[in-house]
């Protein structure tokens, strides 16, 4: 705050030595006239304030309810604010501006200086900007009116040619909370949408939460908003979209069908906290789409899972019959475990969690057990994130005991760790606790008992006990550890000890008299209340064990009732009840006695029990009925307390969430769904590859011309390459993860195939790129004209008029894919089309005429051509790099025809992957007589960049270098692999230069002359 | 998500807000004032506290408790995990996350917290994103903007956000190109009263300060990668090479990062190089305890074991302490009851010992807990477990770097019982 005001601090000094001279003399101020009026604006009061303010700051905020009250009462500060704002000079602005986010920081209402603040929005100053934007967030839902002002502002950014400035005006616009802007927000939303630039597309993502919760009508064109955005590929949307997804159309998973594949392989790149996301969202999917890898567990254990598994009746019947088939886990489950896995290395603990969760949720029984050594490792982090991960870990330890036993010691606990800490490894250790490990948990639990954070000894009682209930053998010794506490000099030792061992001892009273008896002594000196009703009923209920005390602790009981709190007074008519029903010559009086005093508490509870067990013990003339069953009431035998966890069953929240830390429902929470009992259609998750290549082929075109965007490029390579891989791995997923020790200790092979390609260096990457577009071009031909106009020189040409081949029509194209058995050939494509009325037959080439060099690979011949019909065929020619004819005969069953394909030298030549220095270098050893260049003026239809790119790969199969910073094409030549280099500069009026490098220099003029007349046309 | 955050000091002021969605009046504060109230240690207070409209999620840091007030339902690690990024980015901005630290930059937190999260999502927060759209303040940059009333705030836009290596800065220039590594090992273990290893784990990290021009690609090879049983990565390393090759294949971030932390697997013995004799007693009836602590090194491997501190919480009973320690000194704190002595250098000819007397509360009964005694120390030019880094090697950059490893190891949660 200090350093805030320097400048005014600085300021004063000045004005301080200036107020005796003249102003102009300062020479800091003379270069400016209107510095000078704002700091001879200042008078000394407000100067005043100023420094006040500093101080008001460092008074911390005791003194900020006063200031904010003072806040208003001054005026004057802000008048001298708004001054400041509506000067002309930036740092004065800027200075206003931090001393108005300070305000808001503290929590002060800066309200009233909105008008002055919202006239800054379109400030040159990036630092001004910004801070206007935080101000307008904060306060533009108080003063909707004034805010609209901004709007204009933000609607010019929407429009701006740099992207990162079009996705800060769409995050605040859509943050400014004032509903009558919602159908520009809309609007906004709905065209950064379909930007260019994924960062914007990604700010879109954000932006529809915001929407939705300032107008929940919005929700269906939202909600196609976001699935055009889920249909993405980029790691950069991903993320927010899911965010986007959740937060307005959750129950929408059909959305979510189509993009699973590629959810599932973006995975491991997208941002950390679009992981969280993402996780849990794939994790409540497969809960509704795939069948359950634990069934046939289920049915084994049943008795112990049914009421968590079985909870719905409809289950059980269908289980039976339909669990026998064996259970084989879907393609796309097993995509998801797989991927999902390596996150556990991640370093953020919520991804860690995340994939915990979802293998607890999702993965068969035996693979839950990767994530433990994860789960353990987080357990070193910060005391609220192992406070997090204990209570998840203590939820699976109940379900899955197996996993963390091996990491038993990582739960022993430090004399540093908080109490809550402590507590919660107390309840895994618990949990943990089997036959095997029993003793040395109970050594350890016995240093715990000599702490001195007497809560966490009170949680190691309870935590001893429930170790003796569960596991019989070794219930004597902890009894007896037990019974050694009860002479502890911490009653809250002993009062915890009584509790847990009357829990103990009803299980098996008749071995214990003695502890009974020596328990009865106790109630002298035990004061806490619990551990005396304890006592008591102990007593009571096991009268017949210690005939003699019993009487003698009623009698001291009954002198004592009056000052005892409640639960020891009910406990003591319990008491005396049980022992007027067993012995009541010995207690009959005293029964009386306390039953009397009873009568007249102060506690209706109290009373209405004495009113009872009189009418039922003492018998009356009225003779009440049930005063026979008053034996059978009082001691029946009451079944033994089950000391449960008290995170058993917790797990039917998903784990991580809020809501199963809390154990209650938090709002908004996803329920998770149960397996489905048959599996959901598989194939709607299948997604048609050739689409795919077509769609993207047309999306990409655009931006090949846009320097812009050099990440689009290589993020769309990625999908490409996670498409691919995706598709593969899927169909192959089964023989994988079953081992999961081999996969950490020993590479996997596959593993190559689904590298990060996010990380892999920029050449790799371009390569990649570079693949999957020569893919396209070769998939091309078969469709090319419906496909594309792109490649419009697919034109065909004539090679055989129908009128000259009586009736047989026969056209080639350059189908521009490499030929398959020579890589020196051109593919030539040849569609014979039969208008005759009767068949053609035998159709194939004969004696080819050849300049010397060429080579012909013919097509095979086609037997039959039935009339009307027409085929396709395919051959390859090695022009010798020379736009020669290659003249050969074609025949008939009838007749021959002597034709002749001349290619445009364009068609001679094959795309090469370069890269720009690269390119430079080889373009810088292709000088002087192999260069060629030529200006030329711009066709009418070519003026963007991407006409050009357009018309210059129709004119020559070559290949643009990839974010060049000019249109640069490079390819070589098919038969003596010579580099061709095209480079077309654009200037400003419509013309541009054109330079062509090739060594074989009749194929660069040819060229030159080609592309001259492409691009003038 | 997250809808406001709100930073208390540890008097219970809350000193800085911060909103990203409608505002969430402070009052929802009180909540948290009363669970502190409630917990008798700071580190008490639950990180996740119901309210009837909010919920509470709260970090404590430097003394310092971050709030997160959140509306629905979402992943609890995921906003701790958030707020402790927070915490560690103020740390690198101004060097220290304090009360006064974050007054005096109260802009530049805000504009940090409003880049970090877009409508409580988060948006950036790799650090060197963040460092290319808002400077840290330095003390030269203050004076200069100042003066010259220029910004903080970046005038480029940043790309890194758009590129394929978000966590690095574009065009980055040194004139000495250098790479520093230091492997930090600690030791947590739990010796029992007979000087018994009852568990022992070594965690370590690799923390790196990489200054390198360009796009340099790094290769990290260990000698005997099979030690490291459990890894966690910056998000730069490729995990399929380490997976593979077990080699750490990445392009670095600009500057000071994690780049992994790892643990060694439990099969190994672990080596505890400092062994602790002691003798505490109480005897019944009298008013007096003996008190008697000899530390010595043992498993060091010839290197000298620095910077010892024994610290120990002795029972509430104990009034104050008299004792002659041989070296270093001692403190007590008779509130508390936090006994510490600064050890210094252990000379294995003369052992350090800390002897005396505890005076007890008259009249009242022996303690009869036991105190344990928690020991730091640092281990220099070793890695307790035996990593040994191979080679480093650069690609992708012509020049030669100048590079640098380190070893250290240190004591964790180092505890013995007595």
């Amino acid at each position: 705050m200090q350093r805030l005001l320097q400048l005014p601090a600085s300021a004063v000094n000045m004005v301080k030595t200036a107020q005796g001279q003249e102003e102009a003399k300062s020479p800091v101020l003379t270069p400016d006239g209107s510095q000078a009026t704002w700091y001879s604006a200042v008078r000394p009061d407000e100067l005043r304030h100023l420094r006040a303010g500093g101080e008001v700051e460092d008074a911390g905020a005791s003194a900020e309810e006063g200031a904010n009250t003072g806040g208003q009462a001054q005026p004057l500060r802000h008048d001298d604010l708004k001054e400041m704002l509506d000067s002309n000079k930036d740092s004065l602005k800027l200075e206003a501006m931090k001393r108005i986010v300070a305000m808001m920081a503290r929590g002060k209402n800066a309200s009233d200086l909105f008008p002055a603040v919202v006239k800054n929005v379109a400030c040159k100053n990036i630092e001004v900007k910004k801070l206007v934007y935080v101000y307008l967030v904060r306060y533009a839902e108080e003063q909707q009116d004034l805010a609209l002002l901004s709007i204009s502002t933000f609607q010019r950014g929407l429009k701006d040619p740099n992207q990162l400035i079009r996705a800060s005006a769409l995050r605040v616009l859509s943050s400014i909370r004032v509903t009558i802007i919602i159908p520009i927000m809309m609007l906004a939303i709905k065209d950064a949408a379909s930007d260019m630039s994924p960062y914007v597309r990604k700010t879109a993502a954000h932006a529809i939460p915001k929407l939705y919760s300032l107008d929940p009508e919005q929700k269906e064109p939202l909600i196609e908003v976001i699935e055009k955005l889920l249909a993405d590929k980029t790691t950069l949307v991903a993320g927010s979209v899911v965010m986007a997804f959740e937060g307005v159309c959750p129950e929408r998973i059909d959305l979510i069908h189509k993009n699973y594949r590629k959810l599932c392989n973006l995975l491991i790149d997208v941002e950390e906290w679009g992981q969280v996301v993402i996780i849990n969202m794939l994790t409540r999917y497969a809960r509704t789409q795939f069948l359950n890898p634990n069934a046939n567990e289920v049915l084994l254990e049943e008795g112990e899972e049914k009421e968590f598994y079985g909870s719905d009746e409809e289950e059980g019947k269908e289980e039976k019959v339909e669990k026998k088939k064996p259970y084989v886990m879907d393609p796309d489950h097993r995509l998801l475990l797989r991927n999902t896995k390596p996150l556990l290395q991640s370093r953020n603990a919520a991804v860690v969690m995340a994939v915990a969760q979802l293998y607890f949720h999702l993965a068969p029984k035996a693979e839950v057990g990767v994530t433990a050594k994860a789960l353990v490792r987080l357990l070193r982090s910060h005391s609220e994130v192992q406070f997090v991960v204990l209570q998840n870990v203590a939820t699976m330890s109940i379900k899955r005991k197996g996993m963390f036993e091996t990491y038993l010691k990582s739960f022993y606990i430090r004399s540093t760790d908080p109490t809550q800490i402590k507590v919660l490894k107390l309840e895994v250790l618990t949990n943990l606790a089997t036959e095997t490990s029993i003793s040395i948990i109970l050594r350890e639990f016995q240093t715990y008992i000599k702490s001195m954070d007497k809560d966490f000894v009170a949680a190691t009682i309870q935590a001893i006990g429930r170790c003796a209930t569960n596991i019989g053998e070794v219930r004597d010794t902890c009894l007896n550890g037990l019974v050694q506490l009860l002479s502890n000099r911490d009653e809250l030792v002993v009062a915890e000890s009584v509790v847990v061992i009357k829990k103990l001892l009803q299980m098996q009273p008749e071995q214990h008299s003695d502890i009974i008896k020596h328990m009865a002594k106790l109630i002298e000196n035990i004061q806490v209340p619990m551990a005396r009703a304890s006592i008591l009923w102990l007593i009571g209920e096991y009268c017949e064990h210690v005939p003699k005390i019993a009487p003698d602790v009623l009698r001291k009981m009954a002198k004592s009732f009056t000052s005892e709190e409640d639960i020891v007074k009910l406990q003591i008519l319990n008491l005396a009840a049980k022992l007027y029903l067993t012995n009541s010559k010995q207690t009959k009086l005293l029964t009386q006695y306390v039953l009397n005093l009873a009568k007249y508490d102060q506690n209706y509870d109290i009373r209405d029990r004495a009113r009872f067990i009189r009418q039922l013990i003492v018998p009356t003339d009225k003779g009440g009925a049930l005063s026979k069953y008053a034996k059978k009431l009082f001691l029946a035998l009451k079944p033994a307390p089950i000391l449960e966890s008290p995170f058993k069953d917790r797990d039917h929240f998903q784990l991580g969430s809020l809501s199963h830390l809390l154990n209650v429902k938090a709002g908004g929470y996803q329920e998770l769904p149960d397996w489905p009992e048959t599996a959901p259609d598989p194939s709607v998750r299948n997604v048609e590859v050739m689409d795919k290549r077509k769609e993207k082929k047309k999306v990409e075109k655009p931006f090949y011309s846009d320097s812009e965007d050099e990440s689009r490029l290589t993020e769309s390579a990625d999908s490409d390459s996670n498409t691919g891989s995706g598709s593969e791995s899927s169909s192959a997923t089964e023989e994988s993860d079953s081992g999961s020790k081999s996969e950490d200790s020993g590479g996997e092979s596959e593993s190559e195939q689904q590298e990060k390609p996010n990380r892999k260096n920029g050449l790799e990457l371009l390569k990649l790129f570079w693949h999957s577009r020569v893919l396209f071009v070769c998939i091309l031909p078969c469709s090319a004209q419906t496909i594309s106009p792109t490649f419009s020189s697919l034109k065909t040409y004539e090679l055989l008029h129908r009128l000259t081949g009586e009736g047989l029509a026969v056209g080639y194209c350059f189908g521009r894919q490499p030929f398959v058995r020579d890589p020196h050939m051109v593919t030539v494509q040849i569609q014979f089309t039969n208008h005759m009325d009767t068949e053609a037959r035998n159709l194939r080439v004969r004696e080819p005429r050849l300049q010397s060099g060429m080579r012909i690979k013919e097509f095979p011949e086609i037997e039959v051509l039935p009339p009307g019909e027409t085929v396709t065929t395919v051959m390859g020619i090695d022009f010798c790099d020379s736009t020669q004819a290659a003249n050969f005969q074609l025949c008939t069953h009838t007749r021959k025809f002597c034709v002749s394909i001349q290619p445009p030298v364009g068609e001679l030549m094959a795309p090469v992957f370069m890269l720009e220095n690269e390119f430079k270098k080889e373009q810088g050893q292709l000088m002087g007589m192999n260069e060629i260049k030529e200006t030329l003026v711009l066709g009418e239809a070519c003026q963007s960049d991407y006409a050009i790119v357009q018309r210059v790969t129709a004119a020559a199969n070559v290949g643009q270098v990839p974010c060049g910073s000019d249109q640069e094409f490079a390819g070589k030549t098919m038969t003596s692999n010579s580099l061709v280099l095209v480079t077309v500069i654009t200037k400003r009026d419509r013309t541009a230069q054109l330079t062509v490098n090739c060594e074989k220099m009749v194929i660069g003029t040819m060229l030159v002359k080609d592309i001259l007349h492409a691009l003038s046309q | 998500m997250i809808h406001s955050l709100f930073l208390v000091n540890s008097s219970g002021d809350i000193f800085l807000e911060k909103h990203w969605k409608s505002v969430v009046s402070r009052s929802v504060c009180d909540y948290f004032f009363e669970a502190q109230e409630r917990a008798s240690e700071p580190e008490n207070v639950p990180p996740v506290i119901p309210t009837p409209h909010h919920y509470l999620i709260s970090v404590l840091r430097h003394r310092i408790y971050f709030v997160a007030v959140i509306q629905s339902e979402v992943p609890p690690l995921f906003v701790i995990e958030f707020l402790h990024r927070v915490v560690d980015t103020f740390q690198d901005y101004f060097g220290v996350c304090t009360e006064a630290a974050i007054k005096d930059n109260v802009v530049v937190v805000y504009e940090l917290l409003e880049e970090m999260l877009d409508n409580g999502f988060p948006l950036a927060t790799e650090s060197n994103i963040l460092k290319e759209l808002i400077k840290p303040p330095t003390i030269l940059r203050t004076v200069v903007n100042t003066i010259t009333g220029s910004t903080n705030v970046g005038e480029q836009l940043p790309t890194g956000q758009l590129s394929v290596v978000p966590w690095r800065r574009t065009g980055v220039k040194y004139t000495n190109n250098e790479a520093y590594f230091d492997v930090v090992e600690e030791i947590d273990a739990i010796i029992d009263k007979s000087g018994s290893t009852i568990t022992a784990e070594i965690q370590g990290v690799i923390d790196a300060c990489v200054k390198l021009s360009g796009m340099p690609d790094l290769t990290l090879s260990f000698m005997n990668p099979r030690l490291l049983d459990d890894v966690s990565f910056h998000p730069c390393v490729r995990f399929k090479r380490w997976e593979a090759e077990r080699i750490l294949s990445f392009i670095p971030p600009d500057g000071n990062f994690r780049l992994l932390s790892y643990h060694v697997s439990s099969q190994n013995l672990v080596a505890i190089p400092v062994y602790v004799k002691h003798n505490i007693t109480f005897r019944e009836g009298s008013s007096q305890g003996r008190f008697e602590l000899t530390l010595g090194p043992k498993q060091t491997m010839g290197k000298a074991v620095e910077s010892v501190l024994v610290s120990s919480q002795l029972p509430r009973g104990v009034l104050n302490v008299n004792l002659n320690p041989s070296q270093g000194t001692y403190t007590f704190d008779p509130v508390t009851k936090l006994l510490s002595w600064d050890v210094g250098k252990i000379n294995p000819q003369k052992l350090p010992s800390l002897k005396g007397s505890m005076s007890l509360q008259a009249g009242a009964s022996k303690p009869d807990e036991n105190p344990t005694i928690n020991i730091q120390f640092k281990i220099q030019q070793m890695a307790i477990s035996g990593l040994k880094v191979n080679r480093l090697d650069m690609y992708g950059e012509k020049y030669k770097p100048f590079k640098g490893i380190k070893y250290m190891t240190k004591a964790g949660k180092f505890q013995v019982r007595t």
